[in-house]
């Protein structure tokens, strides 16, 4: 049996099924990342694990016990809010040690226990201060150091970096990331960013409309996304979807000629920029964005359907230049018209 | 011009400020006189202060057991409504609804009746309860005529405190209990203060119920006020003498308070 598992979890708003019989597995000391866009349910999921919203239907199992019906306060489990929610009144100290002496635990437990995490987070010249004397960074830091200071059997973080800036957000992505392997703790992390996705995660659940797209590793949903929806949302920028219909010379292009009536996906990594000419479309420069390490090319292929390609070179195209277009490979992605994946053909890897 | 603006604001000013304390101030003056001084005519400002009056209601009628009925009916009272109220306002800050609100203005509505529309069936069930004249009714009914306004005042003290901090308490391990001890109250501990102050202010000042429901066993000071007049006429100097023995305790209490029930009273209208 899995280390905590969802079994048929669903959450009503009214007559609204919000979270529609969600069923996941998961095993002790991975990093899991809910990841969708905004409404689709993450946070909810989150919160119906955490027991501050109740489960409707289905059932919720830790470490073997059913935990359906129990209060938060009993789960055994911690949280890192968006907002931090550190308690204003108290220190650092104060914050970080409120739910060990709740437990009634011995003060030089408490005292050893405390000054690890703040070591482990940079903490320890700021054990007196209170929460509202601390940069954002640093509170955040903090939440996190409640989190540890436990040792609970799950770590839930709830958007924990989308209230600091773009800088701290990569380096606290970084610390997150390095905890968890130093401390090997079981992880549920919600995002709306796929970079934090597929940076953090062991495996990556995809949510729309509150049921999971696809559960896999990172590589796995870029590589072999279930649908257009998940192809779409995983990667930067998006896979770009050309409609059969708009483009029928693209079978041929792709080497799918064999592709049934619906929609083909192609990363824009794959997409080569060619000189004028040369290459097996034909367009005309849209837009190029200079990245610094990457360039994106916009081009509008004859026909109307616009291509996003993404090269490692700088480009000294400009906005209306004739330009050819190949497409590697086997790196083609078919989707029929409801949007499922196509099974992969003979020849793809 | 804007010179004269601003005196002819400040006399306007000073004339209402007089005009509202006056009665007050004559309450103090005439407590120090004796009767003769109190009704003559014209009135007179200036005369040799006596503490006469305070003897004579001292003597007459115990105050200490007045006062201390007082004490004892606003402090319970008060102590009884928080431990209602707290909770009912923690599940409306909370736990939100879409009643919440209807709720909230039911329970203020029924300030709006008339106390004395409730005095029959009060009365009567007091009565019948064989607790007339009786500490227990008249602490029974002062916890609840303050229950709406207590309700409202801690509701809007809480609702300021951010849900999330809560709910992190519970994830921590905090009970319901745990979460009101080391949370909530010390972040309410303004709120929860001036409610308090408030309520023990108006039950001290409560009239109309202890003296329909009490008199001399479980009377409170406001009994013993209108002790004083009496059908065979007024007694100025010692009508005046006991108001002020009466009032003196909570207007201390008031004076420190001040800033407490201020900030209670604008709670969320400022922020």
């Amino acid at each position: 049996m899995a280390f905590l598992e969802l079994k048929g979890v669903e959450k009503f708003f009214g007559p609204l099924r919000a979270i529609k019989g969600v069923d996941l597995r998961i095993e002790k000391g991975e990093f899991i990342v809910f990841v969708g866009p905004s409404g689709c349910g993450k946070s909810t999921l989150l919160r119906m694990i955490a027991g501050l919203t109740e489960i409707d239907g289905g059932s919720l199992h830790l470490d073997g016990r059913d935990i359906t019906k129990l209060p938060s306060s009993k789960r055994d489990l911690a949280m890192v809010f968006q907002s931090y929610a550190l308690y204003p009144h108290m220190s650092v100290f104060d914050n970080m040690s409120f739910a060990l002496r709740l437990a009634n635990v011995d003060k030089k437990i408490i005292d050893e226990k405390v000054g690890r995490a703040a070591e482990i987070l940079n903490l320890t010249q700021y054990l007196q201060r209170t929460p509202k004397e601390l940069s954002g960074g640093q509170r955040q830091r903090v939440a996190i150091g409640r989190a540890i200071v436990r040792a609970p059997k799950v770590f839930l973080f709830d958007e924990p970096l989308s209230n600091l800036d773009a800088a701290l957000r990569g380096q606290t992505r970084v610390e997150i990331a390095k905890l968890h392997r130093d401390l090997g703790a079981t992880t549920i992390y919600v995002t709306h960013d796929q970079v934090e996705a597929m940076t953090l995660a062991d495996r990556v659940v995809v949510l729309r409309d509150g049921a999971i797209e696809q559960v896999g590793s990172p590589l796995e949903l870029y590589d072999r996304p279930a649908n257009q929806f998940v192809a779409q949302f995983i990667g930067t920028p998006q896979m770009n979807i050309v409609d059969t219909t708009a483009l029928p010379g693209l079978r041929e292009v792709v080497g799918a000629v064999d592709a049934p009536d619906g929609f083909i996906g192609v990363r824009p990594e794959s997409v080569m920029v060619r000189p004028a000419g040369s290459g097996k479309l034909a367009g005309h420069v849209e837009l190029i964005e200079q990245l610094g390490a990457d360039t994106l090319i916009h081009t509008k292929v004859n026909g109307g359907v616009q291509i996003v390609s993404r090269q490692a070179e700088r480009s000294t195209l400009h906005p209306g230049d004739a330009v050819g277009l190949d497409i590697a490979p086997a790196s083609y992605h078919l989707f029929d018209r409801q949007g499922r994946t196509v099974a992969a053909q003979a020849g793809r890897h | 011009m804007k010179n004269f603006a601003l005196i002819v604001r400040t006399l306007v000013a000073w004339s209402v400020t007089l005009l509202i304390v006056f009665p007050l101030i004559w309450l103090v003056i005439t407590a120090f006189k004796t009767e003769q001084q109190a009704i003559a005519i014209p009135p007179q400002l200036f005369f040799s202060p006596t503490l006469e009056s305070f003897h004579e209601v001292n003597e007459r009628s115990d105050y200490l057991h007045y006062a201390a009925n007082s004490v004892i009916t606003s402090v319970v009272s008060t102590l009884l409504g928080l431990a209602i109220a707290a909770p009912a306002a923690y599940s409306m800050a909370f736990f939100r609804t879409k009643k919440t609100r209807d709720i909230l203005m039911w329970m203020l509505s029924t300030k709006m009746m008339p106390a004395v529309g409730a005095l029959v069936p009060i009365y009567v069930m007091a009565q019948t309860a064989g607790l007339l004249d009786s500490l227990t009714a008249l602490i029974i009914v002062f916890t609840l005529s303050n229950l709406p306004i207590m309700v409202w005042m801690l509701y809007s003290g809480f609702k300021d405190i951010p849900a999330d901090i809560l709910e992190a308490a519970r994830m921590d391990g905090a009970s319901i209990w745990g979460e009101f001890l080391h949370v909530i109250r010390p972040l309410a501990m303004g709120t929860l203060a001036s409610t308090g102050l408030l309520c023990l202010v108006m039950s001290w000042n409560e009239a109309f119920w202890s003296l329909n429901l009490g008199s001399s066993r479980a009377g409170t000071l406001a009994t013993l006020i209108a002790s004083y007049s009496s059908p065979e006429g007024l007694f100025w100097a010692k009508l005046s003498a006991a108001s002020l023995m009466a009032i003196a305790p909570i207007v201390v209490v008031g004076w420190f308070s001040q800033k407490q029930l201020v900030q209670g009273l604008t709670f969320g209208a400022v922020k």
